[in-house]
């Protein structure tokens, strides 16, 4: 089988951390894929955890639990995503990030799969990404993405900046398809609230 | 008529009815009333045209003749269409544009339900999908209709002569032909008078509580888009959504 380089691709891709430890990762990944040594999946897994969501940048695509599943079919490593939103423009995107993070890293035969169902809910964010997300100042979903959630009373939403639970929404829609727009009553900031799905 | 063919007319009717009302939306975008709803509808707008890629790939696929999901959309002229009359009606004012909105979303939304437990894995693939979206679409444009119908003298006029205005585009949502019999019969879409008994109960509620009047459902009522027979007002909005992939074919990013 004929490999592409993996030179060029790594060069196109920056990182923001540990670019060091990624140039290694690359050589060795990068010679292990010829001699057919396929990397772990627990290490593959930590790799995409720095491949950052284009519109919330400080998630990754793992804390939002858009990478459903990683496999190995002999050489080709078999990557599972699912679009948040039917017509969310960021989702090619994410996809061609995750395939030059890989590539970067030298696991050059990769296969994007594209899996509708079950449809992703943001109960699918992990506690990490949550609290990346209130940090950053975005409310996280609250509670779980059940039917009645979805058509039943406005949750009770806390602000990211002071805690207050006195917060009102404005819009039902926000910046991008997944947010609405809140206001603090308390510290009269406004903010993001990061609808449950 | 064979159950794919049936199946590719469906399909049709699902993608053009989400693409042409995405389409309406987007004209609102730059001039709607105030910020938060001009963001409000860029993102339904968006929801649907994303679900409208997901029906017209399947039917893409499905009918294995080399068009993709865009030429689908792009190049098929208006008699070709399948949207529903409904969707392509003008955007008109606020109330207009809420009354259309409403009438759609709740169609949409039990639709959806029923296509989530379709015979066919892909269509309850998609519509699980969907349905989450449309739920937010659906308890939006409700809102709106209880807001201005049971808002000021004026806002309530205005609420009442948009659904009186728009009523008659309602009912060919619910009037069956042959694909929808064949579909029906397979498992795989609902029966459409069911679907009309949900969709008047919710209605008759959502319009008590807005102080609304229900027109009358055996008033008459336009037909026409299942056979591609289109109101005036399509030909304008796919001149201009198909200007560009039409005089510059092939073009890419
Ligand atoms: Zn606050």
């Amino acid at each position: 089988m004929i490999r592409e380089s993996d030179n060029s691709r790594s060069d196109a891709v920056a990182f923001e951390t540990s670019s060091v430890d990624r140039l290694i990762a690359s050589d060795r990944a990068g010679r292990s894929g010829v001699s057919g040594i396929r990397p772990a999946l627990e290490e593959i897994w930590q790799l995409l955890e720095e491949v950052a969501d284009p519109e919330v940048p400080v998630v990754s695509v793992v804390d939002l639990g858009i990478v459903r599943d990683l496999a190995w079919a002999d050489e080709q490593l078999v990557v599972k995503v699912t679009p948040t939103y039917s017509g969310c423009p960021a989702t090619e995107f994410i996809e061609q990030a995750i395939e030059e993070a890989l590539h970067a890293a030298g696991i050059a035969d990769v296969r994007l799969e594209q899996q509708l169902f079950p449809a992703w809910t943001t109960d699918w964010i992990t506690d990490a990404g949550r609290e990346k997300l209130r940090a950053f100042g975005i409310a996280p979903p609250v509670g779980s993405a059940s039917k009645r959630t979805l058509l039943g009373e406005e949750p009770e939403v806390a602000c990211p900046q002071c805690g207050s639970h006195d917060t009102s929404r404005v819009s039902e829609f926000g910046s991008t398809a997944c947010k609405a727009l809140y206001r603090c009553n308390s510290c009269l900031e406004p903010f993001d609230y990061f609808k449950c799905i | 008529m064979n159950q794919n063919q049936a199946l590719f007319e469906y399909l049709l009717r699902l993608g053009d009815s989400d693409m042409v009302l995405a389409q309406r939306l987007c004209e609102l975008v730059g001039k709607a009333p105030a910020l938060e709803e001009e963001m409000a509808i860029g993102n339904v707008a968006l929801d649907l045209i994303g679900q409208a890629r997901s029906w017209l790939e399947y039917a893409a696929e499905l009918e294995d003749a080399g068009r993709s999901a865009d030429d689908l959309a792009f190049t098929r002229d208006e008699r070709a269409y399948r949207n529903l009359l409904l969707v392509e009606q003008d955007n008109g004012n606020f109330a207009d544009t809420m009354a259309r909105q409403f009438l759609f979303d709740l169609w949409h939304y039990h639709l959806l339900s029923a296509l989530s437990q379709s015979s066919d894995e892909r269509i309850v693939a998609i519509a699980a999908k969907g349905l989450k979206e449309v739920t937010y679409h659906l308890r939006r444009s409700g809102n709106w209709i209880k807001r201005l119908g049971d808002g000021t003298e004026e806002s309530h006029a205005k609420m009442q002569e948009a659904i009186d205005e728009i009523w008659t585009y309602a009912g060919e949502m619910f009037i069956a032909d042959e694909v929808d019999s064949l579909l029906a019969d397979a498992g795989i879409a609902p029966d459409l008078n069911a679907l009309q008994q949900k969709w008047q109960s919710d209605l008759t509620t959502t319009l008590e509580e807005a102080t609304l009047a229900c027109p009358p459902m055996d008033a008459f009522m336009q037909t026409g888009s299942k056979q591609g027979m289109h109101t005036e007002q399509l030909g304008y909005l796919l001149a201009e959504m198909q200007f560009l992939p039409r005089s510059f074919p092939g073009a890419s990013w």
